[in-house]
C-alpha cells in the first residue's frame, strides 16, 4: 500500500500543478527558460536538449535499432489517435533487461507521454499504445537498461491539433462509462509464442486544452495518471502517463513464452484521485 | 457503375427543370456579384439544392463542399446548412434573395461539421435564429478552434469572419420540432448518435421529401464520426420511412434512394466486419488501417482521404463491444 500512497502524493501534486499538467511539470518550466539561449541550436533540436537533460541529465544515448523497434505511421489519420509499437529485439534476461522505457513526443505541450518501469524478470516484446499529436514531431522511445546505459529510437510523424482536438464522439456515453475496464485477450493470444493482452481504460483523459464556449472557461485536465498491472500477484509493469495519451487509454503487451494462465490484477489512478482496479482472470485459449 | 447513373439523372434533370439563378439578375447585378452566387437547383416546387464540389475544402472550392437547401413556402423560408464559412453563408443569403422576396426565418444546421455549420455567422448577424440538435451547442464549443483554424489555413482571407455560432433553438431526440412556413411545414427529428451526436433529420410535407444531410453520402466516402454502429442502426430505420425523395449532405440526390442506403450501409457493415476480425486476432489500429475495406477503394470519391480514418474510429469504437 505504500505504492497507493506514493501515487496520491502525485496525485496532489498534478492537481497543483493543473495548468502545467503534471508529470513534468519542471520539465515544462525548463523548456520555456532554454528558448532564450538555444540560439545557435534549431529549436526542434533545443527542445530535445532540454526534454533529455530532465529525464536522463548528462548520460550518453545510443543508437537503440539493435535492441528496439518503433512504429508509427508517417502521418496521423487521426491526430488524437495514433498508434505507437515499441517492440524488442534481444532477449531479457534477469542479466540484461529494460528497467524503463520513456515514450516522448517532441513538440507536444507535454512532451514525456508515457514512463514504463518493469522489474526485469519477464521478456516482453511488444508494447503498443495511443497517443495524442499536436504538430509535426519526432517521436521517441528511449530505453534505460538496467545497467544504467540508454538506447533510442525515433520516427517523425505528421499530425497537427491531438492535444486541442476532441476525440469525444459521444461525450455522454464516455462520462457514463468512466472507469470502465477490458482486458482483451485475443482468439490466437498465446500464438506465435507471444502472449498478448490489450488493457483499455474508459476514460475521457481531458487534456486541460479544450475550451468550453459555454462556461468560458478550459475543461480541466482530468487523466489517468498510473497504470499497474500485476500478474499472479507479481508485478508486470507499471507506467505513468500524461495528456498526451490518447481518450480511453489502450496499452497492449506481448511476453514471448508466457503460458497467459492466471489472473491480471490491474490499478489505475487517475488525477482526480479516482481508483479503479480489477480482476482480470486468465483463460486459456490454446 | 451505379453512381454514375445518379450523376446523369442529376444533370438531365437539373437542365430540365432547374432554374439558373443568375438567369434573373439584371445584367449589371450579374457582373457585380457574379463569383459571389451560389448555384442552385429546384429539386421540387420550392426546394433548392446547392450541390457542393466533390473535393476536400481548399482555396479553389472556397470550401463550397457541402450540399446546401433552402425550403420556400407561402409565407417564409427556411435554409438548411450555413455553408463552411461566413463568406459561402452571406453568399447563400444573398442568393435566397434571389429566389424569393419572402425573409428567411430560420437556419436549421443538420449537424457540427465545418462545411455545414461554420457560415452561421452571416445569419446570425442578421437576427435570423439557428436551429439544431441539443447536442450542437456542446459539440461545436468542443471543437471551436479545431473547425475553425483549418478553415483559416485552408482559405486564407475566403475565411474571414468565420466563427462558431451555437444554437438559438434546440431539438431534442424524441420531440420532433415542426417550422411552419405558411402552407408547408417541415418536421425536424434529433436523431440518436450515428454520422455525428448531433445529426439532425427535416421532412419536407409537402413535396415529401426528407433531407438527410449527411446521414447518407453519394458517391463521396461516408465519414464515421460519431458511432459506426448507431449509425447503422439509424440507417436500418430510415429505410423503413416511405417517402419519395431524399436528399444527401454530399452527393446527387438518388434516382433510387433505398438502394443509396443500402450502398453505404454496405460500406460500413465492411468496416465492422473488418474491423472485428483484426480485433479478434490482436491487431491493432495500424494493422486494421492497412487491411480493412480496401475492396472498396474505387466505389468511392476522396476514399485515400477519410477511409484510414473511418477505420480508426471504427476500431476505437468496436474494441468496446
Amino acid at each position: 500500500m505504500q505504492t497507493v500512497a506514493h501515487m496520491r502524493s502525485a496525485v496532489v501534486s498534478a492537481l497543483r500543478a493543473r495548468y502545467t499538467h503534471g508529470l513534468l511539470r519542471v520539465l515544462a518550466i525548463a523548456c520555456l527558460a532554454s528558448l532564450s539561449h538555444a540560439a545557435q541550436q534549431s529549436p526542434e533540436d533545443a527542445r530535445w536538449g532540454d526534454i533529455r537533460q530532465a529525464l536522463l541529465g548528462e548520460r550518453a544515448i545510443s543508437d537503440g535499432a539493435a535492441l528496439l523497434a518503433l512504429d508509427t505511421p508517417a502521418r496521423a489519420l487521426d491526430a488524437a489517435v495514433v498508434p505507437v509499437e515499441i517492440t524488442t529485439r534481444f532477449e531479457q534476461t534477469a542479466q540484461r533487461y529494460i528497467h524503463k522505457l520513456y515514450l516522448v513526443i517532441d513538440q507536444n505541450p507535454s512532451p514525456v507521454a508515457a514512463v514504463f518501469e518493469f522489474p526485469g524478470d519477464r521478456d516482453w516484446t511488444r508494447i503498443s499504445t495511443r497517443v495524442r499529436v499536436n504538430a509535426y514531431t519526432d517521436v521517441r522511445a528511449v530505453a534505460e537498461l538496467n545497467d544504467g546505459s540508454t538506447f533510442m529510437v525515433k520516427n517523425f510523424v505528421k499530425a497537427s491539433g491531438g492535444c486541442s482536438a476532441p476525440a469525444l464522439k459521444d461525450p455522454a456515453a464516455a462520462a457514463a462509462q468512466l472507469g470502465r475496464m477490458k482486458l482483451l485477450l485475443p482468439d490466437d493470444a498465446a500464438a506465435d509464442d507471444l502472449f498478448l493482452t490489450r488493457l483499455m481504460i474508459r476514460h475521457p483523459n481531458s487534456s486541460g486544452m479544450q475550451f468550453d464556449q459555454v462556461t468560458r472557461h478550459f475543461i480541466p485536465a482530468d487523466y489517468v495518471r498510473n497504470i499497474e498491472v500485476r500478474y499472479n500477484d507479481q508485478l508486470l509493469y507499471k507506467v505513468a502517463t500524461d495528456i498526451s495519451i490518447s481518450e480511453n487509454p489502450m496499452i497492449a503487451f506481448g511476453l514471448r513464452n508466457d503460458p497467459g494462465k492466471g489472473e491480471l490484477d490491474v490499478r489505475v489512478l487517475d488525477t482526480e484521485g479516482r481508483q479503479f482496479e480489477k480482476r482480470f482472470p486468465l483463460t486459456s485459449t490454446q | 457503375m451505379i453512381h454514375h447513373a445518379y450523376l446523369t439523372t442529376n444533370l438531365a434533370m437539373s437542365t430540365r427543370a432547374c432554374i439558373l439563378l443568375l438567369a434573373l439578375l439584371t445584367p449589371s447585378a450579374q457582373a457585380q456579384s457574379a463569383a459571389d452566387a451560389l448555384q442552385f437547383v429546384e429539386i421540387a416546387p420550392g426546394v433548392y439544392l446547392r450541390h457542393g464540389a466533390m473535393e476536400v475544402a481548399n482555396a479553389g472550392n472556397r470550401g463550397h463542399i457541402a450540399n446546401l437547401g433552402v425550403i420556400v413556402g407561402d409565407e417564409r423560408v427556411a435554409v438548411i446548412d450555413a455553408g463552411g464559412s461566413y463568406n459561402e453563408g452571406k453568399a447563400l443569403l444573398d442568393t435566397v434573395a434571389r429566389i424569393t422576396d419572402l425573409p428567411v426565418a430560420w437556419l436549421i444546421v443538420t449537424h457540427m461539421h465545418p462545411d455545414h455549420a461554420l457560415g452561421a455567422a452571416a445569419f446570425a448577424e442578421r437576427g435570423i435564429p439557428v436551429v439544431g440538435h441539443v447536442n450542437l451547442a456542446d459539440a461545436l464549443s468542443r471543437r471551436r478552434d479545431a473547425y475553425v483554424k483549418p478553415v483559416i489555413e485552408a482559405l486564407g482571407r475566403d475565411a474571414d469572419g468565420t466563427r462558431v455560432v451555437l444554437p438559438d433553438v434546440t431539438v431534442m431526440p424524441g420531440r420532433d420540432v415542426e417550422l411552419d412556413l405558411g402552407g408547408r411545414v417541415l418536421q425536424l427529428r434529433a436523431q440518436p448518435t450515428a454520422h455525428t451526436n448531433n445529426d439532425l433529420t427535416v421532412y419536407d410535407t409537402k413535396a415529401d421529401l426528407l433531407w438527410l444531410s449527411d446521414l447518407l453520402f453519394v458517391e463521396r466516402i461516408p465519414v464515421v464520426d460519431g458511432s459506426l454502429l448507431g449509425w447503422l442502426a439509424v440507417l436500418e430505420v430510415l429505410s423503413q420511412r416511405n417517402v419519395s425523395r431524399v436528399v444527401p449532405g454530399h452527393g446527387p440526390v438518388p434516382t433510387d434512394w433505398k438502394a443509396a442506403i443500402a450502398r453505404q450501409q454496405d460500406y460500413l457493415e465492411g468496416l465492422a466486419r473488418g474491423v472485428r476480425e483484426v480485433i479478434r486476432h490482436g491487431g491493432g489500429i495500424a494493422q486494421a488501417v492497412a487491411s480493412v475495406g480496401l475492396s472498396a477503394r474505387d466505389r468511392w470519391e476522396l476514399f485515400d482521404e477519410y477511409h484510414g480514418r473511418n477505420v480508426t474510429a471504427a476500431f476505437a469504437e468496436l474494441e468496446w463491444e
